[in-house]
C-alpha cells in the first residue's frame, strides 16, 4: 500500500471527520509501525538468515573426510542434506505450530508440546516396548506405524479441542488445564510403564525416545516434508486471520471472524504440525517455546505473515547452530536436542521470572 | 431499525434477563440506562451477536443477527463492550487498523488508511497513535477502544459505557462526536451510560433497564422525570430545570 497524503476526495468521505484544524493527512502507514521498525526487522530476518545459511553450510562441508569433489564427498554430503531437510521441517513445524497455538489459546506460556501432544507418542513408544519387549521397538518404526501414529495424534487432538471447545464447555482455559492434565497423565503412564521394563528394553526405549536430530526417520520425509510445507502454508495465507484471532474472542466475532471455527481449524493444523515433527525426531519439549518466544521479542509484532515464518527460521537458526557446534565443536551430536530443552528450560524460566511481558 | 422479540438470556435459575421486546427506531442516539445488573449489557451484547439469546430474536437493520453471516453483519454493526483486554502488544494506530477488517480482510487500502486517520482525529488520539496500548491511561485506552470500532464505519454502532474512565473534557467530547456520527452520517447509535444527565442532553431516545426488563422507553423529557427516575434508579431523584434541560440532581 503506498502512503497517501492527499486529502480525502468528496467521493470517499471517512465515515468519521477529522475535527477541523486536526492536522490532516499523515503519510503513514498501519502495517508494522512505521519505516524504521520495518528496516529493523527486516535486517534481523537477514541476520538469521545468514547465520542459519553459515551454520548449514557448516554442517554440510565442515570436517568432511573425503576430498572435496569425490564421490564419496557427495554421499556424506547428501546425507547431510537430509539431516538438515529434517532440522527444517521440525523447525518450521514447532515454530509455526507454536506461534499458531499460542495465538488460537491467547496464551504465550503454553505450548502444544505442553498440551499432551508429545506425550502421547511417548506413550505409545513405551506402550509398545511395555507390551511387546524389544520388539515392540522395532514395531512403532515404518510407514503404516508413522501414518497411524500421525493419524492418532491429530484425532486426539482434534477430540479434545472440539469436545472442550463446543457446546456447553467453550472454554479456552478449561481445554488448557485439561491438555495439561492428559499430557501429565500420559507422562506418568509411560513412566510407570518404564519403571517395569527390562535394562535393556529401557535402554532402546531411551534410544528412541531422546528426539535426535542425527537420527531423524528420514525415511519419513518424503510425507512429512510435504506435510508440514501445506499445512504451514496455509497457516501464513490465513496470518490476517489469525492477526484478528489474537485480539480475543469478542473482538474478532464483531471483526465479522467465526472465532470458534478459526480456533477449530487452527487447532487442527498445529495437531498435524505437531503430529510430524513428533514422529521425525521424538519430542522436543521446548524448542517451540524458545522459537516463539525470541521470535515475539525480536521482531515486535503483530503481524503472523511475518511471525510464523520468523518463528520457523529461528527455530532452525537454533537446531542448526546447536548441531552444528555439538557435532563439529564439541563432538557430541546427540546431545543437540537435549541442549536445545537446557537452554530452552532456561530461557522458559527468565521469561516467566521476568514475565513483565510475554 | 433494531428489533428485539421476546429475546430472553437465563442465566441462571435465580437471574434471567427479558423476556425483552424493543423496537429502536433508525438513526439517532439511544441511551441504555439503569441500575447496575439490570441487564444493559447482556442485552447490548445479544444485538451485537456477541451473546446468544436463549429465546426470541433480534434483527438489525432488516438482518437477523442469529442466521446472517457474521462477515455480513460486521459490516452493518459494530460493538464495543463494557471491558476490553487486547493482550498482544499493539499500537494504538495499529489498533484501530483492525476496525477495517470486514472491509479489507487486513490487506489496507489507502482509503483504509483515510478511515483510520480520520477515527484518530476524531478521538483526539493523534498524538498517541503510536504508543503502544499499555503504554495509555485507562481513558485513552478506552477512546483508541471506540476509534477502533468507529472505523468500522459500520451503520449500527452499539457501545457500552463508552465514557467509563474518560474525564469531563473527553467524556463531553466523545458524546459530541458520537451525536455528529449521529447527525451528519446517519449513524444508530446505542450507547450504555450512567449518568442520565449525559443521556438526557445528548440522547434521542432514553430505554431504561430495571432488573432484566425494558421499564421506560421514550424521549428524554418523559424519562426525566422525579418519579421516574426514583422508581427505575431506587435512589431519590430530583430533576430541576438547568441551563441546557433537565437535570437530575441525586445527591
Ligand atoms: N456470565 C454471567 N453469568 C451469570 N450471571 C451473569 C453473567 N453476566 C451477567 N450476569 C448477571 O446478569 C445480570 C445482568 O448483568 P449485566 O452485565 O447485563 O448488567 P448491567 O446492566 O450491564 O450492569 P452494569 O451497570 O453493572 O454494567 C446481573 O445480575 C449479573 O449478575
Ligand atoms: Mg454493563
Amino acid at each position: 500500500m503506498s502512503p497517501q497524503s492527499s486529502p480525502a476526495s468528496p467521493a470517499t468521505v471517512p465515515a468519521t471527520r477529522p475535527v477541523e484544524g486536526a492536522p490532516r493527512s499523515r503519510a503513514r502507514e498501519t502495517r508494522p509501525d512505521g519505516r524504521r521498525g520495518r528496516r529493523r526487522r527486516l535486517g534481523l530476518l537477514v541476520g538469521l538468515a545468514v547465520l542459519a545459511v553459515a551454520a548449514s553450510v557448516g554442517v554440510l562441508t565442515w570436517n568432511n573426510p573425503m576430498t572435496v569433489g569425490s564421490e564419496g564427498f557427495w554421499l556424506i554430503a547428501q546425507m547431510r542434506v537430509e539431516t538438515l531437510v529434517s532440522v527444517a521441517v521440525v523447525a518450521v513445524a514447532q515454530g509455526a505450530a507454536t506461534v499458531a497455538f499460542q495465538t488460537a489459546t491467547h496464551n504465550r506460556i503454553l505450548t502444544p508440546s505442553i498440551m499432551g501432544f508429545e506425550s502421547l507418542y511417548t506413550a505409545v513408544q513405551t506402550g509398545a516396548v511395555f507390551l511387546f519387549g524389544i520388539a515392540g521397538a522395532t514395531m512403532v518404526v515404518g510407514l503404516p506405524q508413522f501414518l497411524l501414529q500421525a493419524v492418532l495424534m491429530v484425532a486426539f487432538a482434534s477430540a479434545l479441542y472440539g469436545w472442550l471447545l463446543s457446546g456447553r464447555f467453550s472454554n479456552m482455559h478449561l481445554m488448557l488445564l485439561v491438555g495439561v492434565v492428559i499430557g501429565g497423565g500420559l507422562g506418568s503412564l509411560s513412566t510407570f510403564m518404564q519403571r517395569l521394563l527390562t535394562p535393556s528394553e529401557f535402554d532402546v526405549l531411551t534410544a528412541r525416545m531422546f528426539g535426535s536430530i542425527a537420527n531423524a526417520e528420514s525415511a519419513y520425509l518424503p510425507y512429512a516434508l510435504p506435510a508440514v510445507l501445506v499445512v504451514a502454508a496455509v497457516l501464513w495465507l490465513r496470518g490476517r486471520r489469525l492477526d484478528v484471532v489474537a485480539l480475543g474472542a469478542d473482538a474478532a466475532t464483531s471483526l465479522g471472524l467465526n472465532h470458534r471455527r478459526e480456533v477449530m481449524l487452527i487447532l487442527l493444523m498445529v495437531s498435524v504440525l505437531m503430529a510430524m515433527s513428533t514422529s521425525l525426531v521424538g519430542p522436543m519439549t521446548f524448542l517451540g517455546f524458545l522459537a516463539a518466544t525470541l521470535t515475539y521479542q525480536l521482531f515486535d509484532t503483530p503481524s503472523h505473515r511475518l511471525l510464523l515464518p520468523a518463528a520457523g527460521l529461528v527455530a532452525y537458526t537454533i537446531l542448526t547452530v546447536a548441531y552444528f557446534l555439538l557435532r563439529h565443536v564439541f563432538y557430541a551430536q546427540g546431545a543437540v536436542t537435549i541442549i536445545v530443552e537446557l537452554i530452552g528450560g532456561g530461557v522458559f524460566l527468565i521469561v516467566l521470572m521476568r514475565k513483565g511481558r510475554l | 431499525m433494531i428489533t428485539l422479540d421476546a429475546v430472553t438470556k437465563t442465566y441462571s435459575s435465580e437471574v434471567a434477563i427479558g423476556p425483552v421486546s424493543v423496537e429502536i427506531a433508525r438513526g439517532g442516539i439511544t441511551a441504555l440506562v439503569g441500575p447496575n445488573g439490570a441487564g444493559k449489557s447482556t442485552v447490548l451484547t445479544m444485538i451485537g451477536r456477541l451473546l446468544g439469546a436463549d429465546e426470541g430474536s433480534i434483527e438489525v437493520g432488516g438482518h437477523d443477527i442469529a442466521t446472517t453471516r457474521s462477515r455480513t453483519l460486521a459490516t452493518v454493526l459494530s460493538i464495543l463492550r463494557q471491558e476490553n483486554h487486547f493482550v498482544t502488544r499493539l499500537t494504538v494506530r495499529q489498533l484501530v487498523g483492525f476496525g477495517r477488517f470486514p472491509h479489507s480482510r487486513g490487506r489496507l487500502t489507502a482509503e483504509d488508511e483515510r478511515h483510520i486517520d480520520a477515527a484518530i482525529d476524531f478521538l483526539d488520539l493523534a498524538d498517541l497513535q503510536d504508543r503502544y496500548l499499555d503504554q495509555l491511561s485507562g481513558g485513552q485506552r478506552q477512546r483508541a477502544y471506540v476509534a477502533m470500532v468507529l472505523a468500522q464505519d459500520t451503520e449500527y454502532v452499539l457501545l457500552d459505557e463508552p465514557l467509563n474512565n474518560l474525564d469531563m473534557q473527553h467524556a463531553v467530547q466523545m458524546m459530541r462526536q458520537l451525536r455528529r456520527a449521529a447527525d451528519e452520517l446517519g449513524r444508530t447509535v446505542v450507547v450504555v451510560l450512567h449518568d442520565v444527565n449525559f443521556a438526557a442532553h445528548y440522547a434521542d431516545r432514553i430505554l431504561a433497564m430495571q432488573d432484566g426488563q425494558v421499564v421506560e422507553h421514550g424521549a428524554p423529557r418523559e424519562i426525566m422525570t422525579d418519579e421516574v427516575l426514583t422508581r427505575v434508579f431506587h435512589t431519590e431523584v430530583q430533576v430541576i430545570e438547568g441551563p441546557h434541560g433537565p437535570l437530575a440532581v441525586y445527591y
